[in-house]
């Protein structure tokens, strides 16, 4: 009777525990939707935030974001790919393995403000890039490649080890198992990783207030030319991403509406990282239907 | 157990034009110290499907997955592994070229994620072969050889997951010999199947003798009496003895063997 007793009380506090749990996931979510998205319009979006009045919008810093995102994740995959392809297939179980595994799991336990401190002395000052994207992107590379290293590794390690000695058995070399079947397998994996450390860089303020810049030039969105001053690609020019704004319009911000810009670009943010989970978790799926052929089922 | 040494070993031997493969006096070490194989010296006959048996750790799973070079990262194998005259243990031997004439079946059906058809032909593209035609013929040639291609002739681009246990073995048969292996390794490539799969993976093992030089590692001995002409008996790293398999297994000639046969032990 005990055990049956004790597994009752075992049941009624774990219900317990994923209640909480769920209350504080929904409170937040409700709580940024339901301030924000009334305040969410197509004027929000397309128009350019104000420095005094109200009714400013977040056009620019909404493509900051996305442009500081694919720039971070444009120079973090492939070394992230090839740091973890390293770890999980070549490298050998001994001290030098583990000690860079160990890095790899305190850097990505490092305080985003430190990355941005240490991003603006080397990229900013030291690189003269000056306040910029690409001296926000590198920054965010940092902050990016250790989560996304250790993401990239466990996709890889879940491949199941038969795979490799099916590859290697048929006499196929040690790349070619890897590149042909290994990472075919542990795509889905990767992309969720991706997607995860992706939702983490979008957004990420405090490594950008002293990288990325907190000011928005004035920006051309049809000037293609990247190395004009006012060219939207312009990677030199100072940007300011949605996550920095929130920060910056709640602090030093002196426009009126500043409550109900933070709200709004607040849901903005949440809705983009919700996309971005949606969407990768589709392609992925689509992708390894692809790979694997089950598609044809 | 620490006299095996002393123990007498009965081996059967092959004139050298009988042989595909042979090895010398091999023993594998793992970690530099702890010897799992011991001087095992056994010839394969051409065309043959030959038996291990022996308990659990009795190393002929070591034994196999040297014969490939399989074990090339896990351990240090000694001793000679002849194959066409040639001593294929050396560090020069190009392993790939190696293992596509010596093809390997798992104990684990581990197929690609790949369609059927890709099962077959990555390999081989991986190897350069381009030509549509020439590899859909392979496809089939490979398919027919291990009695899959009725089964599978309609869904050829179908995920390869989608098969049964049995079928997954079979196409990992027939991704193993469209290669044109000269030799099969076969790790308990039944353990994981059902009887109405193993039955049916035997029937292949048996068609396909003719043709290829097989050495299969087994636990059931009702399997190595069915289908082997040979059977090698290993014990804690040693083989104490190796014969036709009706000898071994009506009339063997050492005490531990008999044992083991009568299921005493194992």
């Amino acid at each position: 009777m005990h055990a049956k007793r004790n597994d009752k009380i075992a049941t009624v506090f774990i219900y317990i525990f994923v209640a909480i749990v769920i209350c504080i996931l929904a409170g937040i979510l409700g709580e940024i939707l339901i301030t924000g998205l009334p305040h969410l319009s197509w004027h929000f979006l397309s128009s350019s935030a104000s420095s005094f009045q109200a009714g400013g919008g977040v056009r620019d810093q909404l493509f900051n974001s996305v442009y500081l995102l694919i720039l971070t994740i444009a120079i973090s995959l492939p070394i992230a790919l090839g740091a973890a392809i390293y770890l999980s297939e070549y490298a050998k179980d001994n001290w030098i393995t583990n000690t860079i595994r160990t890095s790899i799991e305190i850097l990505s336990s490092l305080p985003s403000i430190v990355v941005g401190l240490f991003g603006y002395l080397l990229f900013v000052i030291q690189f003269n890039l000056g306040f910029s994207i690409i001296s926000g992107a590198l920054a965010l590379t940092f902050f990016n490649l250790p989560i996304l290293t250790s993401n990239i590794e466990q996709a890889l390690e879940g491949v199941p080890q038969s795979q490799r000695e099916a590859g290697q058995a048929l006499g196929l070399s040690n790349w070619k198992t890897i590149r042909g079947i290994v990472l075919p397998a542990a795509l889905p994996g990767i992309l969720t990783g991706i997607v995860l450390s992706a939702g983490r860089v979008f957004g990420e303020a405090a490594a950008l207030i002293y990288t990325a810049g907190q000011s928005g030039s004035t920006i051309d969105y049809s000037n293609w030319n990247a190395f004009s001053p006012t060219s939207f690609l312009n990677v030199m020019r100072p940007a300011e991403t949605l996550a920095v704004h929130i920060w910056k319009v709640n602090t030093e911000g002196i426009i009126p509406d500043a409550t109900i810009v933070s709200a709004a670009t607040s849901a903005l943010l949440v809705i983009v990282v919700i996309i971005f989970n949606f969407g990768a978790r589709a392609l992925g799926n689509m992708l390894y239907r692809k790979l694997t052929a089950s598609n044809t089922k | 157990m620490d006299d095996l040494k002393k123990e007498p070993t009965y081996i059967k031997t092959f004139s050298s034009d009988e042989l595909a493969l042979s090895t010398k006096n091999l023993s594998v070490l793992y970690g530099g110290t702890i010897q799992k194989l011991f001087n095992v010296s056994l010839g394969f006959k051409k065309n043959a499907i030959t038996a291990l048996i022996g308990a659990s750790g009795s190393g002929k799973s070591t034994f196999l997955r040297s014969l490939n070079r399989m074990n090339d990262k896990v351990a240090t194998v000694k001793g000679n592994i002849i194959f066409h005259g040639l001593d294929v243990n050396k560090p020069n031997i190009n392993v790939y070229e190696l293992r596509k004439n010596i093809g390997m079946v798992f104990q684990k059906p581990n197929p690609f994620p790949k369609s059927i058809r890709e099962n077959i032909t990555y390999t081989l593209k991986a190897d350069g072969q381009k030509d549509k035609q020439k590899l859909d013929q392979i496809v089939e040639e490979s398919l027919r050889a291990a009695a899959l291609w009725d089964e599978v002739k309609d869904k050829l681009d179908k995920s390869a997951l989608a098969l049964s246990g049995g079928q997954q073995q079979r196409l990992c048969i027939a991704r193993a010999i469209a290669l044109k292996p000269e030799i099969l390794l076969l790790d308990e490539p039944a353990s994981a199947l059902d009887p109405v799969s193993t039955a049916k993976l035997e029937d292949t093992l048996k068609q396909l003798r003719s043709r290829y030089t097989m050495v299969m590692v087994t636990h059931n001995m009702q399997q190595a009496s069915r289908i082997s002409e040979y059977t090698a008996f290993f014990h804690l790293g040693h083989v104490l003895e190796y014969d036709v398999t009706s000898n071994v297994f009506t009339n063997p000639k050492g005490r531990i063997t008999e044992k083991y046969i009568q299921g005493s032990f194992g």
